[in-house]
């Protein structure tokens, strides 16, 4: 929506649909649902060059001019998430940054400590951090006050599917947030992302929902209209909830 | 001189810079980074950084995650 940008660190998008590259089977797959999708903004993630020397994901990002957002994947340490991040800084020459530091590889949940430290830390080296957290209003709070640009916490755990676990959680931290809240992980389906928009979150970011699906490029599309959907309907107003049914016809008789 | 690049062994005439190592493995100019003995290499360095023998090289770009 044009005349609704999402606005990180300065910056605006017109789309609220943040999209991963993980789990697509092909380039070419990936290619349609990120086009389907509408997204300006798509997540990448470091990892040793190959033996062929391909950059295939970058070329094809700068092709869509898609900005990509590099994520610090897989580091479980705020150190190893700091050598990432400033390795993707010179990859990539941005300064932005999905930061990741998972607890472990079961649950793939954010371990708050060493999530806040590195957070602390990149910023006081200059990046701007978009933290992928957990649903809590308190870490979520110390990370806005650390500096982040945004703060991402997950519906549920990454690759899940099993949506917004606790709707209460994401709006105690829409309510209390300066910087856009962005639902990042768990999403399943479209009312999954419609949900994240009508709790108040200012965008979604996704990846398994649409590249493990029967067919990502619908799949793609179905979740920008969604969010947009939601979005809209955040800003509308959404009716009361009430006991008793209200008539909506005016009576018989009058 | 003897490299641990990427994992695997690399062997290079001695006072290799970073930037020969890249060369060696044929990586692309742009979209990539290293870490020398876990230190970050700014681009702007990989000509004049000196490897040293049995130094640990990691050459790092974006693929598809997240």
């Amino acid at each position: 929506m044009a005349d609704d940008p999402l606005v990180i660190a300065g910056r605006s998008f017109s789309s609220r649909l943040v999209m991963g590259t993980g789990g697509a089977s092909n380039l070419a797959v990936l290619e349609r649902a990120l086009v389907a999708s509408g997204t300006e903004l798509t997540t990448v993630a470091m990892r040793r060059l190959d033996a062929g020397g391909g950059t295939g994901v970058l070329d094809l990002l700068r092709r869509l001019d898609i900005e990509p957002l590099p994520n610090t994947a897989g580091c479980r340490t705020a150190a190893e998430a700091v050598r990432t991040a400033s390795l993707a800084r010179e990859a990539l020459d941005t300064a932005w940054v999905k930061l990741e530091v998972i607890a472990d590889e079961r649950t793939l949940l954010p371990d708050p400590v060493e999530l806040l430290d590195a957070a602390e830390q990149l910023v006081d080296l200059g990046f701007t951090v978009l933290p992928y957290t957990n649903d809590d209003p308190v870490l979520a709070r110390k990370l806005e006050q650390a500096g982040c640009a945004a703060v991402m916490p997950l519906g549920s755990p990454i690759g899940t599917g099993l949506g917004i676990r606790n709707p209460h959680n994401i709006e105690l931290i829409v309510a209390e947030a300066g910087v856009p809240v962005i639902l990042d992980a768990g999403i399943g389906t479209a009312s999954d992302a419609a949900l994240a928009m009508e709790l108040g979150c200012a965008a979604v970011l996704l990846a398994t929902a649409v590249t493990r699906a029967q067919d990502p490029e619908r799949m793609a599309q179905a979740m920008r209209l969604a969010v947009e959907g939601g979005r809209h309907a955040a800003l509308a107003g959404r009716i009361p909830r009430r006991h008793w049914a209200r008539a909506s016809s005016p009576p018989p008789g009058s | 001189m003897r490299l641990l690049l990427n994992g695997a062994e690399l062997q290079l005439p001695d006072g290799s810079s970073v930037a020969d190592a890249l060369a060696a493995i044929g990586a692309p100019v742009a979209g990539v980074a290293v870490a020398v003995d876990d230190h970050v290499v700014p681009r702007a360095e990989w000509s004049g950084c000196r490897l040293r023998d049995g130094a640990t090289v990691e050459v790092l770009t974006a693929v598809q995650g997240g």
